[in-house]
């Protein structure tokens, strides 16, 4: 079997694009003090809802901007409820998973396997025909090349503007962000519905690219599970994490590669392995972190510590 | 100089309330811009209180601030920031992960991270502090980490400074460098209020001085300072003395440390060597946090010395032998959701199978004998704080030889905690000893029969409680004593 290494990492970046939008998303939220527990269903509405807008209109543009709309949302509910009302983060973000998924199901029935808009590629001229580097970058859906610029962008916003360093000092201690007089929960509900955005586009990129349509499964059950742990994975860091999110792309084409291979194994083992396969990974990252010292270069890379104030609810006195 | 006609800051008749507990009754007081105001009282006297209200950390329930003879909401801290208000808090309010520079940039209004650095370098080297931009800030030592913030609040020209108990758990060469730093802003005309319970600083620093005790203004001084003055204002006069400790024979040795050094706590232990005798019972004074509870755990061996030796000659695995009750009674020393009943079993000679009714005639007697009001199924938050210190009390076990107390009755009423000490004094066995806590130095002057005086992780002072006098121990809770 011949795989071309540039057909391999562009199918990398065209699968991964998804998920490497809702995991900046998280780390977004995550960074300014706010877990955003409900990724997997946000992820799912906006998945229905960015396919059954597209449809209804048969606009791409008002479907990805529903989508980032329905991510703003839930993201809304939850910066309420917690940030603004006290309740836990996690237990409200939980609670709000299972409502998005089976409010996604229910309303989304109607648009249930039918056929709808699908975003098309839109090779960039010239820079396309480049040889290897062409195909890999620059022959891509614009969700894909959006995936591409908000990794450095985010990490440019969080580490060299004023508003990125607030937003850093709101998830390290809301406490002291309100001594120096900033208002920490005003920043917080910012970020969280940025990064719901975020989770919201992933969604639609899931329904009007990657894996076009809607219906029950989707396929894209999971992977805001998979974001969530890659923010963790990638220590807080956006281009750790954008790092960890073309792990696990890497992980799934090769499914889909050895799938051909060995056709004696049932394909839903490789549909399912890249799964157990990060939770190994995570674990391997956490053992590395554990022992001091001689830590191999790969896994000091990788950790990092959580932001200091992440899931408090902070409420001035 | 021409003195200003016009005062920096006022405030009038604060009040503050945390639920239904008044930290604040009818506070005034007002600084002058070019000076140093002293703040000074025990701990739980308002000082913090007072500052964060000041700064618009915490609201306050009434009262009025005038800030330039005008009149001030001060709803929020970012409104004390845009009329030049700043606040060195105790624990320092920063952002440990981040670098020394993102730091001192945080909420600045400017974000151009090359002439902050540059502002930063320069005021270093203007107040002469050594400071790696780049560092992170968790690796600075808190005196550091207070010099950073001292940059930034200088950096953006406060004209009000307030510095709250600046001076706990840096060093003697910080607290120099800190003191010139404060000189210098009082010359250039800022309004600085430094909180502290330690004399000596008053005596170096402040032209003026407010005490402050039980949340009411107790007393205002200018200089020179009457420091006899000063210490009947922040403590409460004597009150007729309850009969005296019982001074029983001391036998032979129970605990003994050599030069112990730990860093744990706020302050750690500094070279503390002390010999705990049979018969004694020893109160440990100081102010919150000089190292008081870090001893008790020490005794207790919670904690293992960093360098120097804890020697017993009660076994190290009898932990039967010795008992330690926490201050925080329902946190560390019970358990909130277990009944009376529960606890006892938990204490020891359980039967394999527990029934409903295994331990309940432990209890019951125990229930009797230290009057808990409950029954063996009322669960430890059922029970009011002085219940709780008697179920505590009941759960020591009747071999105990070394028992160690923190804040022992800590909320509890004047009945409650007589009856603590009563039983405690009868508690007290012929071959073990007593060493216990207090915030309150009345509390120990009556019940003990020697006190330790802590003083940042020292102990300063160490006498048998009829060869001292209150005066004497409550100078060397601020840190002085005299040198024999």
């Amino acid at each position: 079997m011949e795989i071309s290494i540039a057909v391999l990492l562009a199918g990398i970046a065209a699968t991964a694009a998804p998920l490497v939008l809702a995991a900046l998303g998280e780390t977004l939220s995550e960074k300014a003090g706010v877990i955003n527990l409900s990724l997997d269903g946000t992820i799912l509405l906006s998945a229905m809802t960015g396919f059954a807008i597209a449809a209804k209109y048969d606009s791409i543009a008002a479907g990805f901007a529903a989508a980032a709309g329905t991510g703003m949302l839930v993201a809304l509910v939850l910066a309420i409820i917690s940030i603004w009302l006290g309740q836990s983060q996690v237990a409200v973000g939980f609670a709000l998973t299972f409502l998005c998924r089976d409010l996604a199901y229910f309303l989304g029935a109607p648009f249930a396997r039918i056929p709808g808009p699908q975003l098309s590629g839109l090779p960039i001229p010239l820079l396309a025909d480049l040889p290897f580097f062409g195909p890999i970058l620059f022959n891509h859906s614009i969700i894909v090349y959006s995936s591409f610029i908000a990794i450095p962008l985010l990490w440019w916003f969080m580490y060299h503007t004023p508003q990125g360093l607030i937003m850093r000092c709101a998830g390290e201690n809301p406490e002291g962000c309100w001594a120096h007089g900033i208002r920490p929960r005003v920043v917080q509900t910012i970020y969280t519905l940025a990064g719901g955005a975020l989770v919201g586009l992933a969604g639609a990129a899931f329904s009007l690219a990657t894996k076009p349509g809607w219906g029950r499964p989707q396929g894209c059950e999971g992977v805001g599970w998979i974001a969530l742990a890659l923010v963790i994975f990638g220590g807080w860091h956006p281009l750790r994490v954008a790092f960890g999110a073309y792990l696990f792309g890497f992980l799934q084409m090769l499914g889909i590669l050895l799938q051909d291979s060995f056709p004696a194994i049932p394909a839903q083992i490789f549909q399912v392995a890249p799964f157990p396969l990060m939770i190994f990974t995570l674990v391997l990252v956490h053992l590395g972190r554990n022992s001091k010292g001689n830590k191999l270069f790969l896994l000091r890379l990788l950790s990092g510590t959580p932001p200091g104030g992440l899931g408090k609810n902070y409420r001035p006195s | 100089m021409v003195p200003d006609l016009y005062s920096m800051i006022s405030l009038q008749d604060i009040h503050k309330k945390f639920g239904t507990v008044s930290a604040l009754q009818g506070v005034s007081l007002t600084v002058e811009p070019g000076s140093i105001h002293g703040i000074i009282g025990e701990n739980g006297a308002g000082k913090s209180t007072l500052m964060k209200i000041l700064t618009g950390f915490i609201s306050r329930t009434s009262g009025t601030i005038s800030f330039e003879n005008k009149e001030v909401s001060l709803q929020s801290p970012q409104e004390a920031r845009d009329l030049g208000i700043g606040m060195l808090y105790q624990e320092p309010l920063d952002f440990p992960q981040l670098s020394v520079l993102d730091n001192f940039m945080a909420a600045s209004t400017d974000g151009n991270p090359a002439r902050q650095r540059q502002m930063l370098t320069r005021l270093c080297a203007k107040f002469g502090f050594e400071l790696n931009p780049g560092a992170r800030q968790e690796k600075l030592t808190v005196g550091e980490r207070q010099q950073v913030e001292l940059m930034r609040l200088i950096r953006d020209q406060c004209k009000v400074l307030i510095l709250d108990e600046p001076t706990t758990g840096i060093s003697v060469a910080q607290q120099e460098l800190l003191f010139a730093t404060l000189d210098q802003l009082r010359s250039e005309g800022t309004a600085i209020i430094l909180v502290s319970h330690k004399l000596a600083e008053i005596h170096s620093l402040c032209d003026r001085v407010t005490v402050l005790r039980h949340g009411k203004l107790a007393g205002e001084q200018e200089r020179p300072f009457n420091e006899d003055g000063l210490l009947q204002a922040m403590f409460d006069t004597l009150p007729s003395k309850t009969s005296p400790p019982p001074q029983k024979e001391t036998g032979a040795s129970i605990l003994t440390m050599e030069q112990v050094v730990t860093t744990a706590g706020r302050v750690g232990l500094d070279r503390v060597s002390i010999e705990i005798h049979e018969g004694e019972m020893i109160g440990l004074a100081g102010l919150d946090g000089s190292g008081q509870s870090v001893f008790l755990q020490m005794a207790y061996g919670l904690l293992q010395p960093e360098q120097g030796r804890v020697t017993s000659p009660l076994h190290e695995e009898d932990l039967v032998m010795r008992v330690f009750l926490p201050a925080d009674r329902l946190r560390e020393g019970l358990i909130a959701g277990l009944s009376i009943r529960e606890h006892h079993l938990l204490a020891g000679n359980t039967s394999f199978i527990l029934t409903g009714a295994s331990g309940r005639a432990r209890s019951e007697q125990a229930i009797n004998t230290f009057s808990i009001l409950g029954n063996t199924e009322t669960t430890a938050e059922g029970l009011s704080g002085g219940n709780q210190q008697r179920l505590l009390l009941s759960l020591i076990p009747e071999g105990a030889r070394l028992i160690l107390l923190e804040n022992p009755t800590r909320g509890l009423d004047v009945q409650s905690s007589q009856w603590t000490w009563q039983h405690l004094r009868d508690r007290l066995p012929e071959d073990g000893a007593i060493v216990f806590a207090s915030p309150d130095l009345e509390e120990i002057m009556e019940q003990a029969t020697r006190v330790l005086v802590f003083f940042n992780g020292s102990i300063i002072l160490d006498r048998p409680t009829d060869q001292t006098s209150y005066q004497e121990v409550s100078r060397a809770i601020t840190g002085q004593v005299e040198q024999p």
